[in-house]
């Protein structure tokens, strides 16, 4: 039996030849969504990558196409209705009164600034500034009826959903759907 | 406490070799800590490099975003500056804590 415990432990202290911890490289994110809490969450990914020194691309489909139009960049909302998390003591029907929303995203922009956190077009300026690169979907984009020039400068084309994932070619490359 | 030793330069610096003590930092030992991540200062990295210090001993959270808005460097130029993580490096660089901020 003592035999057979030291032959475990001896199992369990042997450490396996250690590997180098693969480190992420390259990110890939996706954000399919335009609401101003989605857009930021892929922004302020992509950008604290880029501040680690990690390579960045976006790729903008469906709603997210919004955060990247010169239209509606800088006015995104989030949705007061159909978002249980948002004031969770408010009755559904107020979030649909006229103008709720448009007001509870200019209080949420307006905490926003106090963290010092830019508009979605300074955001994409400084992520393209840090070398990370943009993209839109060009489905979505034919569906929306968009075209190069409604899109901000930094948007470096629309590209197709094999030219996407051509994007996350090499090793230690991750792919985040929003 | 772990001490850095550079040519018989000798500092506090924390785990992630970030100075513990701000003044101890002179511009040979920046120079010394930035030829480890392979970049050879010049003036411009030390006006760059002054301002951080300058920042932080009046208390401000540094950000990428401050630097930018700086009117010293723009945010490109700092990246290129300090390629691989500009805030970080810069910073471990300047004698000053690791940046916290996450934009």
């Amino acid at each position: 039996m003592n035999d057979v415990m030291e032959k475990i432990q001896t199992k369990h202290t042997e450490a396996p030849a250690k590997k180098e911890k693969a480190k992420v490289k390259k990110v890939l994110i996706i954000c399919s969504k335009g609401k101003i809490e989605d857009v930021y969450a892929a922004l302020v990914m992509a950008n604290g990558a880029l501040m680690e020194g990690i390579e960045a691309k976006m790729f903008f489909t469906f709603f997210g196409l919004e955060a990247i139009t010169k239209k509606n960049a800088d006015h995104l909302h989030t949705a007061t209705v159909g978002n249980p998390a948002f004031m969770p003591g408010l009755p559904t029907m107020l979030g649909g009164l006229p103008g709720f929303e448009a007001f509870a995203s200019y209080m949420m922009k307006k905490e926003m600034d106090k963290l010092d956190m830019p508009h979605v077009t300074e955001f994409i300026q400084m992520i393209d500034a840090g070398g990370g690169e943009i993209y839109a979907c060009k489905l979505a984009a034919d569906m929306f009826h968009l075209k190069k020039e409604d899109f901000l400068p930094e948007v470096k084309g629309i590209i197709t959903v094999g030219d996407m994932y051509a994007l996350a070619d090499g090793e230690g490359t991750q792919i985040i759907f929003i | 406490m772990e001490t850095l030793v550079m040519n018989n330069l000798k500092v506090d610096v924390n785990e992630e070799g970030y100075l513990k003590n701000p003044a101890q930092w002179t511009p040979e030992l920046a120079h010394e800590i930035a030829k480890e991540v392979n970049i050879e200062l010049t003036d411009r990295h030390f006006e760059v490099l002054n301002w951080l210090r300058a920042k932080q001993a009046e208390g401000v959270a540094l950000s990428i975003r401050k630097v930018g808005n700086s009117g010293l460097v723009d945010i490109k130029e700092f990246y290129q500056l300090f390629p691989g993580g500009p805030l970080k490096i810069s910073s471990k660089i300047a004698g000053i804590p690791k940046p916290v901020s996450c934009i």
